[in-house]
């Protein structure tokens, strides 16, 4: 499996009148070939800054971006952090697309949904109008538009959200490709809609091969497509593994709490939530040592009163599996078995 | 589209009718006789009754509403015998003080007044939206700074004070537009001497609406550079320069025109301020003229006028935006 | 939990007009629901956005007037309730809202937010307001001492606490509850699904909960009713709903939510219902799912099925699952 994209310790902060917002705090992960990348966390924890780096859609300005995002174009890779903007102009939509959260505003209400497609395509092949628009009508199809023709020709508003999802993704697939970016893709549908989304989505990764990074706060769409998950709180990454280790044998203690606070569908009654006290930290004054220590239940077994002064480090006995924690890991491992028993009965 | 048109200039001539008979009840109640009006200071009784009747303003008020407006469409004489007069074909009713069928002032003015607001709405056009989009693009830049000064200036400065500073700088002072210009030329007749007779008060009355449509522009584009779309056209790897110029561009123009047709109805209606100071014979001197003078058809004219050049332009603009807007079905 | 009836809602229907004036057409924003609630019990309203949850909720406390049905609070039918009526039993019944940074007037200190419902009913608390607010707001989890802050000093998890102290604070008999956690984090979610569940167990207050979440609704309600196109699909008691759907939407709703375990959902056959929801202003003939149901026939098509005793559950379906 090729490499398509590799993140190295990404930092990107804002300043703002506030101090200064670092909503990516030293990020690093890669993607592979037909794989399905996931980066899960809540509100803030920097999982859109980080997807929107990759897309070089920063304000030179306005953000401030450290590290490294290798991106696989054709044979030779891109550093996007140190790119020109016309470098990344070139690249977006072409190696590399973006679907975003809420399909009813990212389409242009004045165009087309044909030529807003056909855009896509013209931008980097100019001058082929008409491949562009039987391309257009070739992706619609593709996503299950049916009588793609004759909706080419319709606005967005005629759209219902789930169509417009379709669409978006039919946009990001009209250069085929190999990264596909893909930001809530169905926080903002229903539920039987997402499910059609997601399975459009694994049969065109199929289809095309494609490296897609999932990036959603939805423990359970994570679960139902992703390969490997990177967990982020308050900007930084603070576990990352297979789909399997992350929800079965999870790390750090951000994760357990995650897995224990989810209500689940169960079969037979349900118990009380074991909610995570307190609130997620400030960007702009993260506590000095571990983000998580302020609502954490198991800085007691750390020595030392280390969790509120030193950050820790991801690391882990396998580089396959890694975790932010100052607890030994072993006494993790065992602490962490009884408390899954709980989630899982 | 052809039912709300139906739809749309029915209301339009309900609403110009009930605009006129209110007009028309208004001018009838001022205390003043109509009729006593038409003459000059040597008046006797025996003259004012005899214009009263030849004027019809011994009928009662609807029949004299009815008269006015049967005018309009079929014309109207007054008096009988050899002091008969009439005016042809849509007929505004008669001015004793300028001897003259309104219909026929107004077709002097109107061609002046269309002209100045014509030619400044295209002078403030493209000033303000090229300053609104120059200092959007360039937000909190020297740009947009100095086209903030420009939007205090412009908005601040009253018409008269721009209009007479340009009148004494440019004419009388450094002479580069003569000051005595007789008499209005059309555009076809003369297009240099047009230009020369409109070029102060085009400018004059662009530069406070210029100033407008810069803030409004600059604020238009902002909003839409954040929307989701703009960042959806950016991550398909269009350039810049097309993100701002189409696609942001698309998005703004329809706002921009329905305040222009608007803005452009008022004008027609009351650039009075201008045309005095720059002594234009349009429609805004006109009015005024008349009110001093109580030469009350005229002013009802001019206001009828008015009103319907604000309802025409609304349903211009309400079509105009349909056409602009997707999302606007008619 | 026991057997009094405290709301009793008969063939509820609320329709808005849309379109020109010339047009007649309406929206069936609800159309037909019926279902009561005991004290203390916990009725889960599901379904899809735009199925008509929110404005069943709205309706019910009438906040818009109904179209047609009856509405019957406590044995009193308010259905033709005027505003003036309605004002002493507003204490009595209690909204919370979706969007905790809407909800709340942001030029008003949290606690004259919360002190409201008291000065809107004339109520004097004993030990004076000040302290009647500060005890709300210890028991909702807020530090007392905030009194003076403003909402935009909280974070959105803090915010809905702010409205649910509002709520409670008259002692109501009745509260509906509209997404009170969907805007929330769910490690957030998780601390105000175990607030709600405390208050109403201390107080004894019958709520309606409104979500599309179902892991949520399941969590939290002794009854569900499952809602689609403005009408009640299926209504039982929440296990035995969740462990045997009968209605083949309940069914379709249950296998889409994707749970946290990847080792099943990887592998777990789902239904996929194809299509999205017709609009509610002209709503399929005969049964309103039949457009995307698997197993409609012509029946479904011109008949519509009535609300039917299936097992523990209520099911408006020709062709139940059994
Ligand atoms: N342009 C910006 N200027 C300043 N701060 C920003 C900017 N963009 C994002 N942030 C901040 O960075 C942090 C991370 O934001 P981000 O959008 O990545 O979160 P997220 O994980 O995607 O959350 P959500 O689940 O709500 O989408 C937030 O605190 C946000 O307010
Ligand atoms: S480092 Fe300390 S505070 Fe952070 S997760 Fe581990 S135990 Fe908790
Ligand atoms: S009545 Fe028919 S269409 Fe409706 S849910 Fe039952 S089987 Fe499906
Ligand atoms: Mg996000």
């Amino acid at each position: 499996m090729a490499e398509l994209l590799r993140i190295e310790n990404l930092h990107v902060a804002f300043p703002t009148d506030d101090g200064l917002v670092r909503a990516v705090d030293g990020v690093s992960l890669s993607l592979n070939e037909g794989e399905t990348v996931a980066i899960v966390g809540e509100s803030g924890s920097g999982k859109t800054v980080t997807g929107l780096s990759v897309m070089g859609l920063h304000k030179k300005g306005a953000a401030q971006l450290s590290g490294s995002i290798h991106l696989k174009v054709g044979d030779s890779t891109l550093d996007i952090v140190t790119a020109t903007d016309e470098e990344i102009r070139l690249v977006r939509g072409r190696a590399v697309a973006m679907i975003f959260q809420d399909p009813m505003s990212s389409l242009h209400p004045y165009y087309r949904i044909g030529n807003q497609l056909a855009e896509a395509y013209l931008v980097h092949n100019p001058g082929k109008k008409k491949e562009a628009l039987k391309r257009a009508i070739d992706m619609l199809d593709l996503v299950g538009i049916a009588e793609p023709d004759q909706r080419s020709h319709e606005y967005p508003h005629q759209f219902s959200g789930g169509m417009r999802q379709r669409v978006m993704i039919a946009m990001a697939l009209m250069n085929s490709p190999r990264v596909l970016i893909a930001d809530e893709p169905t926080t903002a549908l229903d539920v039987t809609v997402q499910a059609q989304i997601l399975i459009l989505l694994a049969s065109l990764q199929k289809e095309f091969n494609m490296g897609i990074l999932l990036i959603t706060h939805d423990l359970g769409v994570v679960a139902q497509v992703a390969d490997k998950v990177s967990v982020m709180y308050g900007g930084r990454i603070v576990e990352q593994g297979s789909a399997d280790d992350v929800f079965y044998k999870p790390a750090a203690p951000y994760t357990l709490g995650l897995l224990k606070s989810v209500p689940r569908i169960s079969t037979h009654g349900s118990e009380r939530l074991k909610a995570i006290p307190g609130q997620p930290p400030s960007l702009i004054n993260l506590p000095i040592g571990c983000a998580f220590a302020p609502r954490c239940e198991f800085t007691s077994y750390a020595v030392g009163n280390i969790c509120a002064t030193d950050r820790p480090e991801l690391l882990g006995s396998s580089p396959a599996h890694l975790s932010r924690c100052h607890v030994a890991e072993a006494t993790r491992d065992r602490l962490f078995v009884e408390e899954l028993k709980e989630v899982r009965k | 589209m052809r039912n709300f048109l139906v739809r749309r200039i029915f209301f339009a001539i309900i609403t110009l009718l009930i605009v006129s008979a209110v007009v028309f009840a208004i001018f009838s109640l001022i205390p003043f006789d109509p009729a006593a009006l038409t003459c000059g200071q040597r008046c006797t009784d025996q003259i004012i009754e005899g214009n009263r009747v030849k004027l019809g303003f011994d009928k009662p008020l609807f029949m004299q509403y009815f008269l006015f407006l049967s005018g309009i469409f079929f014309g109207r004489s007054y008096g009988a015998g050899s002091a008969a007069f009439s005016c042809p074909a849509p007929a505004f009713g008669y001015s004793f003080n300028e001897n003259a069928c309104v219909t026929d002032l107004l077709r002097e003015a109107l061609p002046v007044t269309v002209s100045l607001a014509l030619g400044a709405l295209t002078l403030w056009l493209i000033v303000g939206v090229s300053l609104g989009v120059i200092a959007a693009r360039f937000k909190n830049k020297w740009p947009d700074r100095v086209s903030s000064i420009f939007v205090l200036l412009g908005t601040s400065l009253p018409t008269f004070v721009t209009g007479l500073a340009l009148l004494i700088w440019v004419t009388i002072k450094w002479k580069l537009v003569p000051l005595s210009l007789v008499g209005y030329t059309s555009l076809l007749e003369n297009p240099f001497k047009f230009f020369q007779y409109f070029i102060l008060p085009w400018i004059t009355l662009a530069i406070a609406f210029a100033a407008l449509y810069t803030r409004f522009t600059r604020a238009a584009v902002l909003e839409t550079l954040g929307e989701d779309y703009i960042r959806t056209a950016r991550a398909k790897g269009v350039k810049e320069r097309t993100v701002l110029f189409k696609h942001t561009m698309r998005a703004v123009l329809a706002p921009i025109i329905t305040l222009a047709g608007l803005d452009f109805a008022g004008l027609i209606g009351g650039a009075i301020i201008t045309e005095t100071i720059f002594n234009l014979p349009g429609l805004g001197r006109l009015t005024l003229r008349s009110v001093f003078e109580f030469d009350l058809p005229v002013v009802l004219a001019t206001t009828i006028l008015a009103a319907s050049v604000v309802i025409v332009m609304n349903l211009i603009v309400d079509m105009l935006y349909a056409v602009l807007d997707p999302r606007v079905r008619i | 939990m026991s057997n009094d009836v405290i709301l009793k809602v008969e063939n509820l229907t609320k329709h808005f007009p849309v379109g020109g004036s010339r047009k007649k057409e309406v929206v069936k924003a609800v159309d037909g629901i019926s279902f009561e609630l005991r004290a203390g019990e916990t009725l889960g309203l599901v379904g899809e956005s735009g199925c008509g949850k929110t404005t069943a909720g709205r309706t019910i406390l009438k906040l818009n007037e109904p179209t047609s049905g009856r509405l019957i609070f406590e044995g009193q039918d308010i259905t033709n309730f005027k505003p003036g009526k309605m004002r002493p039993l507003r204490s009595q019944m209690q909204i919370i809202f979706q969007d905790p940074y809407t909800a709340l007037n942001p030029r008003q200190t949290i606690g004259k937010i919360i002190s409201a419902p008291f000065e809107i009913q004339d109520i004097n608390p004993q030990g004076g307001l000040k302290a009647a607010v500060q005890s709300l707001m210890e028991r909702v989890g807020l530090n007392p001492e905030h009194f003076n802050r403003y909402p935009h000093e909280f974070s959105g998890g803090q915010r809905q606490r702010i409205g649910i102290a509002r709520a409670i604070a008259l002692k109501p008999r009745f509260i509906i509850a509209d997404e009170p956690v969907s805007a929330l984090d769910v490690s957030i979610q998780a601390q105000v699904i175990n607030l709600l569940e405390d208050l109403q167990e201390q107080d004894g207050i019958s709520m309606v909960f409104i979500a599309h979440n179902l892991s949520v609704v399941q969590h939290i309600s002794d009854r569900v009713a499952v809602m689609y196109l403005g009408k009640i699909m299926e209504i039982g008691e929440t296990n035995a709903l969740f462990a045997s759907p009968h209605h083949p939407y309940t069914k379709a709703l249950l296998s889409a939510v994707p749970q946290p375990d990847p080792r099943t959902e990887k592998t777990r056959e789902r239904i996929i219902l194809s299509g999205d929801l017709p609009s509610p202003v002209n709503p399929p003939a005969g049964c309103v799912f039949n457009t995307r149901c698997w197993k409609a026939t012509d029946k479904c098509r011109t008949e519509v099925p009535e609300l039917l005793q299936v097992g523990s559950s209520q099911v408006a379906c020709h062709f139940p699952e059994v």
